[in-house]
């Protein structure tokens, strides 16, 4: 996994409530391999529709997308993680997630935002404005900017993340490791564990 | 005397091996369930050089992939199905886990075979690389869907890390079902009422006499579309009919140690005066059966209802929500429920394809015929098995329905079987966005009965009608 520092590229916005996993990957690509890549199956059905933002020449590069509410809902398939980040994806900004998405999207160094829902309508307005407009995303600082002097209804937001998360992101990995460390305490736990609830 | 828990606290104290200051918490696996989707999370076990940590609490079975059709490898036409199916009982032989395979007439559907097999139980976690997974809740556990790269970490070490405790939501349907309505149609109502997004961040609590009331299997349908709310978890605390359920079931605990638990799984229900984030309350003699009209499981009405006209939608949004999903699924605004054409049934999945379920479907069926092609697809062969001892795929052959082999099938399509573009469909699963069932297929989320309804009919029924006698 690439480790996350600072992602300064191109905004996509893309106005849909309640984007589903079927939507970001449809079921019937997910029998292929995770190594054959996933990069061109991202929204398989609805690119092809006109005025769908992904494929525009503005968004050519784009390494941001700011989402609506709700993105990610429904299945639990990591593919709609690797779909973006083989994409070249590294953050999604959106009012709220789908629970298992959002975590998924952190094992695949994928950044998921939150801000609030007004302003991530202004962001996708000003990007709908100003196709192309980099934004800044600092993880480490934990705020996302516009461009310097461009007012139009950019600026800087501060957005929340859980430390371990953000721990694992800025270093790369995945939480294994830790797991892995903590053999001990897990063995432990489990005696006392199984003393308790023997039947299971 | 210490505050009072919900059932949800008390199965979280009982599995966090580690609390961080930052909130971070380690949650051991009572069980971990496993698919044949599973194959990623396999091949991160294999390029680490990890051993499967706790093959006795790990179970499996192909679902997704496999035929319905034919309940052998054989059945499957295209490789690279077949290699996920074979791959799967490759890996079961390969780190030692519990594995109903193709032929095994336990294989079925995960969410189907847990509960049946007794593997589910009241007070643990489960997790399992599927959303649905939500559905053990029905039981007393704590259960929910994870990705493939925390299906790895739990294989590699039987925990997983949750970066806080998620909130929880109390839903109480009060008063009592009418005739005709479902529990199925108890989850379409609430789905309609908190929205696709009602339970995110939250494990829901079930509670009150309508799901008092209800069975195990029926609990099940319920837990199972937690998801479709948004939520982490869906649960119902555990009381007699769950007892009464497990017991006897090759999985569940036996004799002393069958005392043992119950005595414990009595403690778990939640304590009067535990606090929930969110409460939310319905009355139960006002649902009616449900379908659903759009591509958001949200988009369901009583069958009695109309299709939403997108004028007449508070906000602009919503207004344009509706008008596409009308377009999409190729309806007017403003059109009768029970005028909407069905030209497909699928009477399955994990929601609905226990029992219960084909019972309630043959019974509507009885002396009836199909006017559409429609198909049965039992959630498991155990399920399959108990059916043709009732004589009930007698039922479903006579009135013009294909009976078929378990597993997932028409609910997400992987394995081949879809409804074509453009096809109105009937069907007992749990989604109906966009694309889902096929291409541009036209999903209409419904229980067994109204599903057995829509087929006799041609369109959306409302079954209490078939079932007072109408023709």
């Amino acid at each position: 996994m690439e480790p996350f520092s600072t992602v300064d590229a191109k905004a996509m916005p893309l106005d849909m409530t309640n984007v589903d996993t079927d939507q970001l990957v449809p079921a019937r690509y997910l029998w292929r391999p995770r190594q054959d890549g996933y990069a061109e199956i991202l929204f398989h059905d609805l690119r092809r529709e006109p005025g769908f933002p992904l494929d525009a020449p503005a968004h050519k590069g784009a390494a941001i997308m700011v989402a609506d509410r709700n993105f990610g809902c429904g299945s639990s398939r990591e593919h709609a993680a690797w779909a973006l980040v083989d994409s070249g994806f590294r953050v999604v900004i959106a009012p709220s997630f789908g629970d298992i998405f959002y975590s998924n999207s952190f094992k695949n160094g994928l950044l998921p935002i939150v801000l609030p829902e007004a302003r991530c309508a202004e962001l996708r307005a000003a990007l709908a404005r100003n196709p192309g407009t980099h934004l800044v995303v600092d993880l480490p600082a934990q705020t996302v900017t516009g461009p310097v002097g461009v007012n139009d209804g950019f600026s800087v937001d501060s957005f929340a993340v859980d430390p371990l998360r953000k721990e694992l992101l800025i270093a790369g990995q995945d939480e294994t490791g830790l797991t892995l460390s903590l053999a001990a305490t897990i063995k432990g736990f489990v005696a006392g564990y199984a003393e308790a609830m023997p039947w299971v | 005397m210490s505050a009072p828990q919900s059932l949800f606290d008390k199965i979280w104290q009982r599995h966090a091996v580690v609390t961080r200051p930052d909130g971070a918490v380690l949650l051991l696996v009572g069980r971990h369930l496993l698919h044949d989707g599973s194959a990623a999370a396999f091949r991160f076990l294999d390029e680490r050089r990890l051993p499967l940590h706790d093959k006795r609490h790990t179970f499996g079975t192909p679902d997704h992939y496999v035929s319905t059709a034919g309940n052998d490898l054989a059945s499957i036409g295209e490789a690279f199905r077949r290699d996920l199916v074979s791959g799967m009982a490759e890996n079961a032989r390969k780190h030692g886990f519990t594995h109903f395979g193709l032929g095994d007439p336990r294989q079925g559907i995960i969410h189907v075979i847990g509960p049946e097999q007794g593997i589910t139980l009241p007070g643990i976690t489960m997790v399992c690389g599927d959303s649905h997974t939500s559905s053990h809740g029905a039981l007393g556990a704590l259960a929910f869907g994870i990705g493939a790269s925390e299906v790895a970490h739990v294989l590699a070490t039987q925990t997983l890390w949750q970066s806080r405790k998620p909130q929880s939501m109390r839903i109480n349907v009060e008063g009592k079902l009418g005739t005709g309505v479902t529990a199925k149609d108890a989850i379409l109502a609430i789905i309609a009422r908190i929205g696709t997004a009602g339970g995110t961040g939250k494990v829901i609590e079930y509670a009150g006499p309508v799901f008092r009331d209800m069975s195990i299997e029926g609990r099940l349908s319920v837990c199972n579309m937690s998801i479709e709310a948004g939520a982490r978890a869906g649960m119902v605390a555990p009381d007699e009919n769950t007892f009464a359920y497990l017991k006897g079931r090759p999985y569940a605990p036996q004799g002393a140690m069958w005392e043992r638990a119950v005595a414990f799984w009595r403690t778990l229900p939640s304590d009067a005066g535990a606090a929930f984030d969110a409460e939310v309350t319905l009355n139960g003699n006002a649902i009616e059966p449900m379908a659903t009209w759009g591509t958001s499981p949200e988009h369901a009405s009583a069958v009695t209802g109309a299709v939403p006209d997108p004028a007449a939608a508070p906000t602009a949004e919503r207004r344009e929500a509706i008008a596409s999903a009308l377009n999409y699924m190729g309806l007017s605004p403003g059109m009768r429920m029970d005028e909407i054409p069905i030209n497909r049934v699928f009477i399955g999945s994990c929601t609905n394809s226990r029992i219960e379920d084909l019972r309630a479907a043959a019974a509507v069926l009885q002396g009836r015929k199909a006017k559409v092609q429609a198909w049965a697809v039992p959630g498991s062969g155990l399920v399959k098995r108990q059916a043709e001892q009732e004589g009930l795929d007698k039922v479903f052959r006579d009135a013009g329905f294909e009976w078929r082999e378990p597993g997932c099938s028409m609910c997400a399509g992987v394995n081949g079987d879809l409804v074509e573009p453009g096809v109105h469909c009937a069907s007992t699963s749990n989604r109906n966005f966009v694309g889902r069932q096929g291409p541009g297929a036209r999903t209409h989320l419904m229980s067994p009965t109204m599903a057995a309804a829509a087929a006799v009919t041609g369109h959306i029924t409302d079954v209490r009608r078939l079932m007072a006698g109408e023709a």
